[in-house]
C-alpha cells in the first residue's frame, strides 16, 4: 500500500519535472524525488541505500545543482525541434524495457538467480567471516571492496573533471564570493554555528558506527561536507577557503583513495590477496575489522574533500553575463 | 492500563499531527500570497513534526530510539523556524510584498 503511494508520487514528480520549464522548481522536485526514493528504500528494508539516497540525492546534489544553476539562467530554453521523434524514441525504449521485465523473476521470488548465487553465503556467513553485524557494510567494504574502490575512483575522477572544467572560469577576487554569503544574517549565522558541531559529530558517528548500523564512508563524507558547506554559506566562502586551501583539499582527495589502495597493497605485501584483510592481524576477524575501518575512512576522506572542493570551485566561478 | 493509556496518547498525537499537517497543506495551496503561505508551511513544520515525533516517542517506549527521536525533535525545533525565518527574510529583501487582495480586504474592514 505505502509502496504504491510512494511510487505514485514518484511518477507524479517525474511527470512534473518533464513538463516544467522553471529549472529552480525542477531542482527542488528532484530533491523531493530523491526523498521519495529514500522512503521506498526504507519500506524495502534497505536502510543503508535509503540513507545514501537521502544524503546524496536529496542533500548534497541539490546544493551542487543549485550552485550550477546560479551560473546559468533560471528558465529552460524552448526546444527548437519538434517533440515527436524524442517521444517515439522514449516510447520504443520504454516498451522494450517493459518487455524485458517480463522475463525477470517475480519480485521477491526466493528462487530468483540473484538470491541463489553468492547472496546466501553473504547473508549467512558475513558475521562469522568479517565480524561486522551490518551485512551491507560487510559486503561493501570487505566482500566487494574492489567495486567500492572503483566507486571511490569514480568520485575522485569526477571531482577532478569538474575542477578542471571550472578552472578556466575561476576568479580569486574577493568581491565575487562576498555576494553570495549570508554573513549579514545574524539569526542564521547563530543557529548554523550552533548546529555545525553536531552535524560534524553526527558525520563521525555515521562514519565509525557503519559497522553496526546503517552508515559508512559515503554517507559520512557527504554529511561532513554538508557541515562545511553550511559553514561556507553562512560564515563566508573566504573563511572556508582559509580553512581548506586548494592544495590541501586536493591532497585530501587523493589521500583517501591512496589509503584505500594502500590497504590493498599492504595486504598483498603481507601475503594475502589484494584487499584481503584477514592477514592484517593474527586473528582474521581483527584483521577484517582494521581493513574495513581503514577502507571506510579512505572513502569518507575522498568524498568529503571532493564535495567541498567542488562546492568551493563553483562558488568562485563568476556568472558569465 | 498504563500501556493502553500510552498507546491512546500516542494515537491522539499522531492523528492530530497528521490532521494539522493536512490543514496546513490546504493552507499552503489556498493562501493568497507568499507570506501567508510561508506562515502555513513554517507552523506546520514545527508543530506537526513535533506532534508526530512525540507520538512516535510514546510508541517506541524508553529505549535508544526514544533518545534519537528526541534529538530529531530538538533538531527540527532549531532548524525549521530558522529556515522559515530565512525564507521570509530573503523574500522581503527580494521585494515581495503582501498581496493586493490582502490590502483590499484590510481597507474594506
Amino acid at each position: 500500500m505505502i509502496n504504491i503511494i510512494l511510487l505514485g508520487f514518484l511518477a507524479v514528480v517525474a511527470i512534473a519535472v518533464a513538463m516544467m520549464r522553471d529549472l529552480f522548481a525542477i531542482v527542488m522536485l528532484f530533491g523531493i524525488y530523491s526523498l521519495l526514493t529514500a522512503g521506498i528504500f526504507v519500506s524495502l528494508d534497505a536502510v543503508d541505500v535509503a540513507f545514501t539516497e537521502a544524503a546524496v540525492g536529496a542533500g548534497i546534489s541539490t546544493i551542487l545543482i543549485l550552485s550550477t544553476l546560479a551560473l546559468t539562467s533560471r528558465e529552460e530554453k524552448q526546444p527548437t525541434h519538434s517533440f515527436l521523434l524524442p517521444l517515439l524514441v522514449v516510447l520504443v525504449t520504454g516498451a522494450t524495457l517493459v518487455y524485458g521485465t517480463l522475463d525477470m523473476p517475480a519480485f521477491s521470488d526466493p528462487e530468483a538467480p540473484v538470491h541463489q548465487h553468492v547472496a546466501p553465503h553473504y547473508l549467512n556467513q558475513a558475521e562469522q567471516e568479517t565480524g561486522v553485524p551490518n551485512i551491507v557494510t560487510a559486503v561493501l567494504a570487505s566482500y566487494r571492496s574492489y567495486d567500492t574502490m572503483g566507486e571511490v575512483t569514480v568520485i575522485f575522477t569526477a571531482g577532478i573533471a569538474v575542477l578542471l572544467l571550472l578552472s578556466a572560469f575561476r576568479h580569486h577576487e574577493d568581491e565575487a564570493s562576498n555576494l553570495n554569503d549570508l554573513s549579514h544574517h545574524p539569526v542564521l549565522r547563530y543557529i548554523a554555528r550552533l548546529m555545525i558541531p553536531f552535524i560534524l559529530l553526527f558525520a563521525l558517528y555515521v562514519q565509525f558506527h557503519g559497522d553496526y548500523g546503517p552508515g559508512g564512508g559515503f554517507q559520512a563524507g557527504v554529511i561532513f561536507a554538508a557541515g562545511f558547506i553550511l559553514y561556507g554559506l553562512v560564515v563566508g566562502i573566504d573563511k572556508t577557503r582559509q580553512m581548506f586551501s586548494e592544495s590541501k583539499l586536493h591532497w585530501l582527495m587523493a589521500s583517501g583513495l591512496l589509503l584505500y589502495i594502500g590497504v590493498g597493497i599492504v595486504s598483498l605485501l603481507l601475503g594475502g590477496e589484494f584487499l584481503n584483510y584477514n592477514v592484517f592481524a593474527a586473528d582474521p576477524l581483527k584483521g577484517q575489522h582494521w581493513g574495513i575501518f581503514l577502507v571506510e575512512l579512505g572513502v569518507g576522506i575522498t568524498v568529503t574533500a571532493t564535495m567541498i572542493s567542488v562546492f568551493l570551485a563553483f562558488s568562485e566561478v563568476r556568472r558569465s553575463e | 492500563m498504563w500501556d493502553i493509556l500510552v498507546s491512546y496518547c500516542s494515537d491522539a498525537l499522531l492523528i492530530t499531527g497528521s490532521f494539522l499537517s493536512l490543514t496546513f497543506a490546504i493552507g499552503l495551496l489556498r493562501f493568497p500570497d507568499f507570506y501567508t503561505r510561508m506562515h502555513a508551511a513554517g507552523v506546520s513544520d514545527t508543530l506537526c513534526a513535533g506532534l508526530i515525533v512525540l507520538g512516535l516517542v510514546l510508541q517506541a517506549g524508553i529505549s535508544l530510539v526514544t533518545l534519537k527521536l528526541l534529538f530529531i525533535l530538538l533538531f527540527l525545533w532549531f532548524t525549521s523556524p530558522t529556515a522559515s525565518f530565512a525564507l521570509a527574510r530573503a523574500a522581503h529583501r527580494a521585494g515581495y510584498r503582501v498581496s493586493e487582495q490582502e490590502e483590499v480586504a484590510s481597507s474594506n474592514s
